[in-house]
């Protein structure tokens, strides 16, 4: 009997297409758009001007607050100018662009392909190496890792969770670097563990993914205290309370951090960054993009330096453009819309998902029918229905009490109701109004 | 490329929609239909046909001249509604009746509350009430059913027998003449549908199958079904061991009468059941409850359809009480405690 979380989720068709493509190295742009906001918190400063030359590797964006991260050139060439650029989100943030001319590495990177095993450095020298490569979460949120690794008094991680779960139809760029890279994954996962000072690790895959469980399994049999979790099928397992409550049974109370039960979560992608930060010196300025969808006629899977503006990834795969309705940064499930294709990949980008026309349209809504499905469909028990409703009314406190801040986003609600709802679209609002809220509410105290 | 599409996550959609649930009601209802027709032939036909039609009719007209919407025939809610509504009443129901019954269901329960989803009571059982009190002589003439056991796929239907015989229903028949009258009855009959009643009802097995293939299309889950027939079945065999000479055995309850119909069918409604399991449990509870109430206490010999009404009534009460058990809640405690 495989482990899986028992409350709510759904079972989205899970389309890997480009499953079987091995990760192509993409080629390097001409011009690459640097965001200083790749992380969760306070975008990082520019350290470079107009002008400036830089190598591939050399900072050019330092962490300016405790939550924040630093960044570095994933190019060699001329800063073009520090601007705005259109982001994900739709709106423009601070930029580096850099004008690209050959590929010069900074010489403190260790670009032999030999595997280093051999952990040397200490706890504390992990964790600040792990800043000052600029390692972030790789699973979306691009959590700053130092944060998280940044345990508080009191607690201890007993469990270091990698998340090797990849729930989003489609993605696939997880799946293809635990297949070709799991070596580096294993010995990521040894620093992690020392940067916890923590003996146990445990490895969840989803079972639709055999291979990468055998091929881990196999791996983790020759080091100590890395155990892989196979794991039932089931969206949104990648989620970190989810992953948490199916690979441990503990679950995360309300409001509170996986830290709280003695767990870190960290994606596989964040244990293959903190291989080549902690023992090649190598900072996280280049990662797997899983490039799919119906409209592409080659699915693929590549390694691209962040900066690369999406409509180059796209025109190497031969898309349809003509019956290409919608195109995602990220997966089905929680990804985001793209308004423009000169969005550039960042450090959390995991793929870029081409939609046909007909699969683009949004459905009618319908009324609710109350028939409880997104109750059913719901991870966190929470009402949706009535959330949405009364973010539709505007009514703030009832949106409150109903636990809007317990929502994961994951939209297993609206991928379930029948009656075509935009669900998630008012829960949204309503998170974002009741955050808003709630820190008001604090300050004033 | 042309323009892009943007909008917020998540970008699929599962293939469940309001339409394929009512397509699969009406799916379900098929064999109960097949049995009515066999035994009630032509009758029950034109029953059904002209509740559908007149439902269909009297939400498009309400739609596009009183609340000036845009059609949701589509969804097939009225349909639903119509084979409901004709599968409660006799086949020798007169046309105005029916014409009357589906306005009630479509008009009053249904349009008047907003359409679809916001009715607070189930439609086809506010019209089946309404037929009820103020026609309470047609609706309680029953044709006795064309065909006997044994013959039921053999007879052809005749359409001369139906109008002229009629007798009392098993419940009817407890009311007026005491719990001798239960030998007149075969228990095999109303499991099979060989019995007078109301279109729909008459067999027990139809129903059965045409809920099992609902729970296996998952448009309902087994509780509300379970919880009805369990808590008619206990409260009734309480009646029972208390006063044998007063009222029936329980397992005569379950399959007579709208009791199979009604836990199946009618209970189970999405818009005015509860959305929790737990709320699920208590509604079908209250429900057999009430039944047995009515059938063994009341002055109807019939309370299905009453009881459901009521239940239908506590629904938002029962959601406010029976919330779902949110993710992370039973550790918080416990850290508080400590």
């Amino acid at each position: 009997m495989l482990k899986t979380f028992k409350k709510g989720g759904v079972h989205p068709p899970d389309n890997k297409i480009s499953r079987n493509a091995a990760i192509e190295t993409f080629p390097i742009p001409e011009i690459a758009y640097i965001y200083l906001n790749q992380h969760l918190g306070a975008p990082a400063k520019a350290v470079v001007q107009k002008g400036d030359k830089v190598k591939v590797g050399d900072l050019i964006a330092e962490a300016s607050s405790f939550m924040s991260a630093n960044i570095h050139s994933s190019v060699s060439g001329t800063v073009e100018k520090v601007d705005e650029w259109i982001d994900a989100s739709g709106y423009k943030v601070p930029t580096v662009i850099i004008k690209v001319e050959g590929d010069e590495w900074n010489e403190s990177i260790d670009r032999s392909p030999e595997l280093v095993s051999e952990i040397k450095l200490d706890k504390q020298q992990i964790v600040a190496k792990m800043k000052e490569m600029g390692i972030v979460g790789l699973g979306g949120a691009a959590f700053p890792t130092h944060v998280k690794y940044a345990i508080p008094e009191g607690k201890t991680a007993e469990y270091l969770i990698i998340n090797g779960v990849e729930c989003e139809p489609y993605l696939t760029s997880d799946y293809r670097l635990m297949m070709e890279h799991s070596d580096e994954i294993i010995v990521g996962i040894q620093i992690q563990m020392k940067a916890l000072g923590t003996n146990q690790a445990f490895l969840g895959i989803e079972n639709n993914k055999p291979e990468a469980i055998e091929l881990l399994t196999e791996k983790a049999s020759h080091v100590e205290g890395i155990t892989v979790v196979p794991l039932k099928m089931k969206y949104p397992q990648g989620a970190e309370k989810q992953l948490i409550k199916a690979i441990t049974g503990r679950e995360v109370p309300s409001g509170r951090l996986p830290i709280d039960v003695g767990c870190v979560v960290d994606n596989v992608g964040t244990s293959y960054a903190t291989y080549y930060a902690v023992q090649k010196n190598q900072p996280l300025f280049e990662r797997i993009v899983t490039v799919t969808g119906y409209p592409v006629r080659k699915p693929s899977n590549f390694l691209v330096r962040t900066g690369t503006p999406i409509s180059k990834m796209l025109e190497a795969v031969n898309p349809d453009y003509d019956n290409c309705g919608k195109v995602i940064s990220g997966g089905p499930m929680m990804g985001k819309a793209l308004v423009s294709l000169d969005v550039a990949v960042t450090k959390g980008t995991s793929g870029v998902l081409m939609m046909t026309k007909g699969e683009s349209q949004r459905h009618e809504e319908q009324n609710c029918i109350r028939c409880g499905k997104c109750l059913d469909a719901c991870p966190m028990g929470l009402e949706p229905y009535l959330i949405a409703s009364y973010s539709k009314l505007q009514n703030w406190d009832k949106v409150e009490e109903a636990h809007v801040m317990d929502c994961i986003e994951c939209g297993s609600c609206q991928f379930t109701c029948p009656s075509f709802r935009p669900l998630v679209d008012y829960i949204r609002v309503g998170k974002r109004t009741v955050g808003q809220i709630i820190r008001s509410r604090n300050i004033k105290k | 490329m042309s323009l892009l599409n943007v909008s917020g996550s998540p970008h699929v959609h599962g293939r469940e929609s309001v339409s394929r649930i009512m397509l699969d009601v009406c799916l379900a209802l098929l064999p109960a239909i097949l049995v009515s027709l066999l035994c009630f032939g032509w009758g029950a036909l034109k029953v059904l046909l002209l509740s559908v039609a007149s439902c269909m009719f009297f939400e498009w007209c309400i739609e596009k001249f009183l609340m000036k919407r845009e059609s949701t025939l589509g969804d097939l809610s009225a349909v639903v509604t119509g084979i409901l509504l004709g599968l409660n009443v006799p086949s020798s129901l007169p046309w105005y009746c029916i014409v009357i019954g589906s306005l009630i269901a479509i008009g009053v329960a249904k349009m008047a509350f907003g359409g679809l989803g916001n009715n607070i009571f189930n439609p086809a059982l506010v019209g089946r009430a309404f037929l009820l009190i103020s026609f309470p002589v047609q609706m309680t003439l029953w044709p006795k059913p064309l065909v006997t056991r044994g013959s039921l796929f053999f007879n052809g239907i005749n359409s001369a027998d139906v109008d002229a015989l009629t007798g009392p229903t098993f419940l009817g028949a407890i009311k007026q003449g005491g719990v001798e009258a239960v030998s007149n009855f075969s228990i095999m009959d109303h499991f099979m549908g060989t019995v007078g009643g109301s279109i729909g009802e008459i067999s027990a097995l139809a129903l059965l199958v045409g809920g099992i293939f609902l729970l296996i299309r998952k448009v309902i889950t087994w509780h509300v079904p379970v919880a009805f027939l369990g808590s008619a079945f206990v409260f009734a065999g309480i009646l029972y061991l208390v006063n044998p000479a007063k009222f029936i055995a329980p397992h005569y309850h379950l399959v007579v009468g709208g009791m199979m119909l009604g836990a199946i069918f009618m209970a189970t409604d999405m818009v005015t059941s509860p959305m929790t399991a737990a709320g699920k449990l208590v509604f079908g509870a209250g429900c057999g409850l009430l039944t047995i109430l009515i059938r063994d206490f009341g002055s109807y010999p019939e309370g299905v359809s009453f009881a459901i009404l009521i239940m239908n009534a506590f629904v938002p009460l029962i959601n406010r009480g029976f919330k779902p058990h949110r993710f992370g809640v039973v550790k918080e405690v416990k850290n508080a405690k400590a």
